[in-house]
């Protein structure tokens, strides 16, 4: 339970349908922890995770559905399993999703083991996804929502058939304004707190100061970087201070300017270049993938054709998926797609389900 | 299922004679004890009577008696009240945050701290508090009882130590009171705080012992309340339930009360050592003796496992315990006082201390032996760590 509306919605139902509900709340960063620091005001924030007030009011929630609630400290997990290789990817280059390391790593990892350390058979959580149970495959089949505008499911591609098998997710059948109308119904005082949408770790969102404070808290300094800002023909049009400061298809601050708007095409850790270029060359109709899991299908040794998801907001595309080595796929689009970025994760679709996923690379 | 309540150290429920004991002074005596008629003359008299039960519970003078609301206050009393820009204080690393946060505060008044550190079986070696005296200390804070461990430290050999140098000595008997007889005399301190929830009175009340002369200044001002030594209009009720508490409290020490609770403590913590592999006392010296300690009181470390997870599978299972870590400002710390014992963090976070009410039961305890160990297997059989080595 993060406090916010659809996990306390969650909770709610499974009440309601009679269930022995039992609610936890992950502590995972202390949100006072770089207060003070350039860009961190002081104090604590609200509207993030493990702030004091989400947890206030998740403890608001299980007290005003009358069920046992504990707060679990998993704040070294977080930091060591999400927050250390978020800086790690953007030191190098690429372009992390900490949402899916936290989905693999704590939410369906630790705290689903620390419920079945407790008692508890399952774990419920807020995400907009359905996970059913196919007798003639033998298998748990993760598919997108009734809300496709929520879907989850490209963070959720991690899960094991384990992890998938005590796991419910209640809201995959509802849009969200019918969550909001079942959390009116029951009468939870938070029905209309605003969706988080950042990084919960991250005040502000400023994830350049980010990496910056955590570095100087560590001890560390954020590592020299800094090159050339190239086109694709090898001009070069200035400097640039780091490539964490870049992620593909940025177009403001890369401190050059062009008659005709520029954007980053690739980022490159070893020559510390940073290409950009016009819009049009964007776009790549291959991408390459790593460090796969399957879901609907326990693995795939042919070719096969799929709709493949390469961000939150990114509808899945038709492409052909091709093994090419161990534990890797080649991606080919129908239509080249606009800023493939290392580091964040392609999700392979058919239909509603999902197939598997893996890291792009 | 049963609901067993193992957190003394936390809290206590008033006793039913202390309820019955404050009655009277929420609606009928309700007067301000400062107050010239009737009413205020009532109110009066139910404090002076419990100043004089405080004085033979402390063993010192009624007018060494100071109703406050606590050990929080107490305690910062105590430092804020004798120190002063450069003097020197010597306090423990395993006191209560009421003590630490306040020497914190007080560093910012050039007034400087030494923390002595505790042995492994988180005892302080009153020598280490005699190497630690300056020519500038002024005070010396020890707890009694420690609220983790319940390990009881050599308050008459500080005392000694405090009169040999002239250096005030505080105690924070918070933990100890009601637990072990207090005698201030014997023990040669100067203040002493209790607090009355740990002993079976309300929460928001509490008394200081100050032995007559010594100049501590008040850290609430206002009205001539206690004294002119804590202002602020009395409590009444709740004074008059501390002193109920307290009246009990010598009660149960003398007439073996107290005994038995040690006793069952032991068999609690022989039960939990003797069924269950990888545990040990927080409390034990490298050698495996245990230092003396309240009667109450276990705290013991289970290998390959988070305490916060078996405190949790025990709450569901109706055993109400505290885990080795403490919440701080929203960040979860494995405990000050285990990690200053030498713990590793992996075994102060796999810690829990078992505190018994004096009202517990042979019951309870079977009910705590039979549970405990089927919890720890659940919770050890899926670690990953643990995986395959489970007996």
């Amino acid at each position: 339970m993060s406090g916010g509306v659809d996990s306390s919605t969650v909770a709610a139902m499974l009440r309601a349908e009679g269930a022995d509900v039992i609610g936890l709340t992950l502590q995972l960063w202390d949100q006072n922890r770089l207060a003070g620091m350039p860009g961190v005001p002081d104090g604590p924030k609200t509207g993030r995770c493990c702030s004091l007030d989400d947890v206030y009011d998740a403890r608001r929630v299980a007290e005003t559905l009358g069920i046992p609630y504990y707060v679990v400290n998993q704040q070294e997990r977080f930091e060591h399993d999400v927050v250390r290789p978020f800086v790690d990817e953007y030191l190098a280059g690429r372009t992390p999703i900490p949402c899916s390391l936290c989905n693999n790593h704590l939410k369906f990892d630790q705290l689903l083991l620390t419920a079945r350390q407790i008692g508890a058979d399952r774990i419920a959580t807020g995400h907009y996804a359905r996970n059913d149970w196919d007798p003639e495959r033998g298998r748990w089949i993760l598919k997108r929502p009734a809300d496709l505008a929520k879907d989850q499911t490209w963070f959720l591609f991690g899960l094991t058939q384990e992890q998938l098998e005590r796991t419910l997710f209640p809201l995959g059948h509802l849009t969200k304004p019918a969550v909001r109308e079942i959390a009116r119904a029951s009468k939870l005082t938070l029905a209309d707190k605003p969706d988080s949408q950042e990084i919960c770790f991250i005040p502000g969102g400023n994830y350049k100061q980010f990496i910056a404070n955590y570095l100087e808290e560590q001890g560390e300094t954020v590592p020299d970087s800094s090159g050339e800002l190239v086109t694709r023909s090898g001009a070069t049009l200035g400097k640039h201070e780091g490539v964490q400061n870049f992620t593909i298809g940025q177009r403001k601050g890369l401190g050059v300017t062009s008659p005709n708007p520029l954007y980053v095409l690739n980022i490159d850790k070893e020559s510390r270049r940073v290409t950009v270029g016009p819009e049009s060359e964007l776009n790549s109709p291959t991408l390459n993938v790593h460090r796969l899991n399957w879901i609907s299908i326990p693995g795939l040794a042919e070719p096969r054709r799929a709709q493949v998801k390469i961000r939150h907001v990114h509808e899945p595309s038709p492409a052909l998926l091709e093994p090419v080595g161990e534990d890797r796929i080649r991606v080919t689009f129908d239509e080249p797609q606009r800023a493939v970025t290392p580091g964040h994760s392609a999700v392979f679709y058919d239909g509603i389900e999902v197939l598997g996923g893996g890291w792009i690379y | 299922m049963p609901r067993i309540y193992m957190d003394a150290n936390a809290t206590t429920p008033l006793l039913p004679e202390v309820v019955e004991a404050m009655c009277p002074y929420w609606t009928e005596h309700f007067g301000n004890a400062s107050s010239i008629h009737q009413h205020g003359q009532a109110a009066h008299t139910a404090v002076d009577r419990a100043r004089s039960t405080m004085a033979e519970f402390f063993g010192c003078h009624e007018a060494e008696v100071i109703f406050n609301s606590g050990g929080t206050e107490g305690d910062n009393t105590a430092l804020f009240g004798l120190l002063h820009p450069g003097d020197h204080l010597i306090t423990t690393s395993i006191e209560h945050s009421a003590i630490l946060a306040a020497a914190e505060r007080l560093a910012q008044r050039e007034i400087t701290t030494t923390f002595v550190a505790p042995g492994a079986d988180g005892l302080i070696d009153h020598m280490d508090i005699l190497r630690a005296i300056r020519p500038e200390t002024r005070l010396i804070s020890v707890m009694l009882a420690n609220n983790e461990t319940g390990v009881l430290q050599p308050v008459e050999e500080i005392g000694k130590i405090a009169a040999q140098t002239g250096v005030w000595f505080h105690i924070d008997a918070v933990q100890g009171a009601g637990k072990i007889p207090i005698d201030v005399k014997r023990i040669g301190c100067h203040v002493l705080t209790i607090s009355g929830h740990k002993m079976h009175a309300p929460k928001g009340v509490g008394a200081m012992f100050l032995r007559k002369g010594t100049p501590l200044e008040p850290l609430l001002v206002g009205g001539s309340h206690e004294r002119k030594r804590r202002a602020g209009t009395e409590n009444v009720p709740s004074v008059v339930g501390l002193a109920r508490a307290a009246e009990l409290a010598m009660h149960s020490m003398a007439d073996g009360t107290i005994d038995r609770l040690a006793r069952l403590r032991d068999r609690l913590e022989e039960g939990i050592l003797a069924t269950i592999r990888g545990t040990g006392v927080n409390a034990a010296d490298r050698n495996g003796v245990i230092a003396p300690r309240a009667a109450n009181t276990s705290n013991i470390w289970f290998d390959h496992l988070e305490g916060e997870a078996l405190v949790i599978a025990l709450d569901l299972k109706g055993i109400s315990v505290s885990g080795g870590s403490a919440c701080h400002s929203g960040a979860v710390e494995p405990s000050h006082v285990l990690m200053a014992m030498g713990l590793d963090k992996t075994r102060a976070r796999a810690s829990l201390r078992f505190s018994l009410m004096k009202t517990a039961t042979d019951a309870d305890v079977d009910y705590v032996l039979e549970t405990v160990p089927a919890a720890v297997k659940r919770l050890r059989e899926l670690a990953p760590a643990y995986a395959g080595s489970v007996s």
